[in-house]
């Protein structure tokens, strides 16, 4: 009882103080104390986090499960780092403490840590943003197939888009006067139309929609009427 | 001796001629009179409004504003210093009205609970630079006020639709019919898990790349409640990788309190909601690698994503999972429609917990949202009508009207 009570009193007092708080000078900057309390809540949450991972991939291993060459990489790649990071393995020395080993930079790239981070990790992570590019074409591929008006619609708008993007825009319409009736045949002209009126008062419905529907989760939550995300135990 | 005389005359009545004008030319602009300081009411106490009688425009060009230095930078300062800090130009008839506004007060004047005091001065600026002599204000002190009346809108605004979605609660409750559009991507959440319970596959949920501190992320772990719990009541595996710690256990929790739900406590598997990562690629490797090796069968992506989207969204096409998506960040919605069978788009996605309830206070708090976008569409109608009359006619009431109401609504 008390495990679904107190939560709830929680985050409705917290909840309608902060709102209030918004409005006051006074008060304002409360939000960013209480962010200060979650980050301090993340942190310890942080070590749970960490046990969850070296737990699960400790069991892949010890079983021999599929993929446990993976966990073993993710469990070595974990306690280097831990290492590196702890003991600041390969720090240059502060030059304002040049006989305090612990006082240097773990971040900087000539540590072992800052090392890893800036050429192991960072090309892995640009690797897999990369790969988005060919995720973008097929998606794209199976979205602009001419299946119905809607779709021939929007493989249009895409179509001119694209194009106003590339040379090949102006290749093709850059021709027509700028002061001419038939500016607006150009491709750019086309494309500023489209991204600032068209889809600017799209996104900008679908924004407003989004404010007031995070007023309404927000108002179920503070006044208890959504509690699953709380355990019933 | 006649000429000599007449010469004599006319040479003593040029000079003075001469005279008059050189002093004309070289006349300093009258100094303003009548210059009130006072407190700008409804501020954070960072603000003064400064009133001046000005002459008319076309004998000064500007007016030059300073204020007296106060006592920590007196101190701050080298000896002899100047006493007075100059604040701004303005134009000769910003003082006219409500006054012109210095926002550029020192820190411990600008302080909230601040009582330093200031002065200031202003003098004009002649067309042809000659300074007027400066004209001192009254003290004033920025006073912070308790409500800051620049978010009046913004407040008056929010009670309108909190108290659309209250009215409605009630209304619910009292035995309104409350009817919402079926949404299509919520009604085909049992038909996917169902696929996958049949296929013998894993349901794989993500809840987004946030902390709990964004609403997406709350609203997506209310989605999973009810995605664990007919998971529960089908016998389907549900996995729920998660990038954030503190998600990890709100996960935990909402999953098990469905299984309870469900009367079907046995079957809650803790290992099965795992932390991976915070870094954002790191999270989309494992979750990919996941989805290409064990296939599940229904995939939901539930709450805040970015270019992940894409990535994940792509891989479960690829492995044909029955794929529901729900975002309200409006950059990630096209690549969710793209590549997903069904997509909740902002609004639908923050309503999809109260709707999947079903329950009558929940569903009104949905009707009430409808409302308040009423009241959007309203505001949003009267201030299109007023710029555009604005527009025709920029010295007219209309003019003040359309400025007045962007103000009042923060712009």
């Amino acid at each position: 009882m008390l495990r679904r009570t107190i939560p709830m009193l929680i985050l409705a007092a917290s909840g309608i103080l902060l709102v209030v708080a918004y409005f006051s000078p006074f008060t304002t900057s409360w939000s960013e104390t209480v962010l200060g309390w979650f980050n301090v809540l993340a942190a310890v949450a942080f070590v749970l986090g960490a046990g969850n991972l070296l737990a699960v991939n400790l069991e892949l291993v010890s079983a021999r499960r599929a993929g446990w060459a993976y966990a073993l990489i993710t469990l070595l790649s974990f306690a280097a780092m831990f290492v590196f990071g702890l003991f600041k393995i390969g720090v240059v020395p502060n030059p304002d403490h040049p006989n305090v080993y612990f006082a240097g930079d773990y971040e900087s790239s000539q540590s072992a840590f800052g090392w890893v981070y800036e050429y192991i990790f960072s090309p892995l992570t640009s690797t897999m943003f990369a790969l988005l590019a060919f995720y973008v074409a097929s998606a794209a591929f199976r979205a602009f197939r001419a299946k119905n008006i809607e779709a021939i619609l929007l493989l249009s708008t895409a179509f001119i888009v694209l194009i106003a993007q590339t040379a090949g825009g102006m290749f093709l319409t850059g021709w027509i006067p700028e002061d001419s009736m038939f500016a607006f045949l150009r491709f750019d002209w086309m494309k500023v139309g489209i991204t600032e009126y068209i889809q600017t008062a799209g996104m900008r419905a679908i924004t407003i929609g989004i404010a007031l529907g995070i007023a309404a989760t927000s108002l179920r939550l503070i006044l208890g009427l959504d509690k699953s995300y709380l355990s019933k135990n | 001796m006649m000429n000599a005389l007449a010469l004599r005359w006319a040479f003593r009545t040029m000079a003075a001629a001469m005279l008059s004008a050189n002093a004309g030319a070289l006349a300093m602009p009258p100094a303003p009179t009548n210059v009130v300081a006072t407190d700008r009411p409804g501020d954070g106490g960072g603000a003064v409004m400064l009133q001046w009688t000005a002459p008319a425009p076309s004998e000064v060009k500007e007016a030059r504003i300073e204020r007296s230095a106060t006592a920590a930078e007196l101190k701050a300062s080298a000896p002899n210093s100047a006493a007075w800090i100059s604040v701004a130009s303005a134009p000769t008839l910003a003082g006219e009205g409500l006054g012109f506004e210095i926002t550029d007060l020192p820190p411990s004047a600008a302080n909230k609970s601040s009582t330093d005091q200031l002065v200031f001065r202003v003098a004009f600026l002649g067309t042809d630079g000659e300074m007027s002599a400066f004209t001192d204000s009254n003290t004033v002190v920025g006073v912070a006020n308790i409500f800051l009346a620049k978010k009046l809108g913004l407040a008056v605004s929010l009670v309108l639709v909190c108290g659309s979605v209250i009215l409605w609660i009630l209304l619910a409750r009292a035995g309104r019919s409350v009817k919402i559009r079926r949404i299509a991507a919520l009604d085909a959440v049992d038909e996917a898990i169902g696929r996958a319970t049949e296929m013998g596959r894993p349901v794989l949920f993500v809840p987004g790349i946030q902390d709990m501190t964004d609403i997406q992320t709350v609203a997506g772990v209310t989605i999973l409640g009810r995605v664990a719990k007919t998971a529960a009541e089908y016998d389907a595996t549900l996995e729920v990788p998660t990038c954030r710690s503190i998600v990890m256990s709100a996960c935990r929790d909402t999953v098990q309190a469905a299984h309870f739900g469900a009367g079907r406590p046995e079957t809650y598997r803790e290992a099965n909601i795992n932390y991976i990562t915070d870094e954002q690629f790191g999270y989309v490797a494992y979750v990919a690698g996941r989805m290409v090796r064990e296939k599940p069968a229904a995939c939901f992506y539930m709450g805040a994503f970015y270019a992940e989207s894409l990535v994940l969204a792509e891989n479960g096409n690829a492995v044909g999972a029955i794929q529901i998506a729900g975002t309200a960040e409006p950059s990630q919605l096209p690549f969710f429609v793209a590549a997903c069978d069904y997509t909740l788009i902002g609004e639908e996605f923050l309503a999809a917990s109260a709707y999947l309830s079903g329950e009558r206070d929940q569903l009104g708090s949905i009707k009430g949202q409808d409302l308040g976008k009423l009241i959007a569409v309203m505001v949003i109608l009267v201030g299109c009508v007023l710029a555009t009359v604005a527009a025709f006619a920029p010295e007219g009431a209309s003019a003040r009207a359309s400025a007045a109401f962007q103000n009042f609504l923060g712009g």
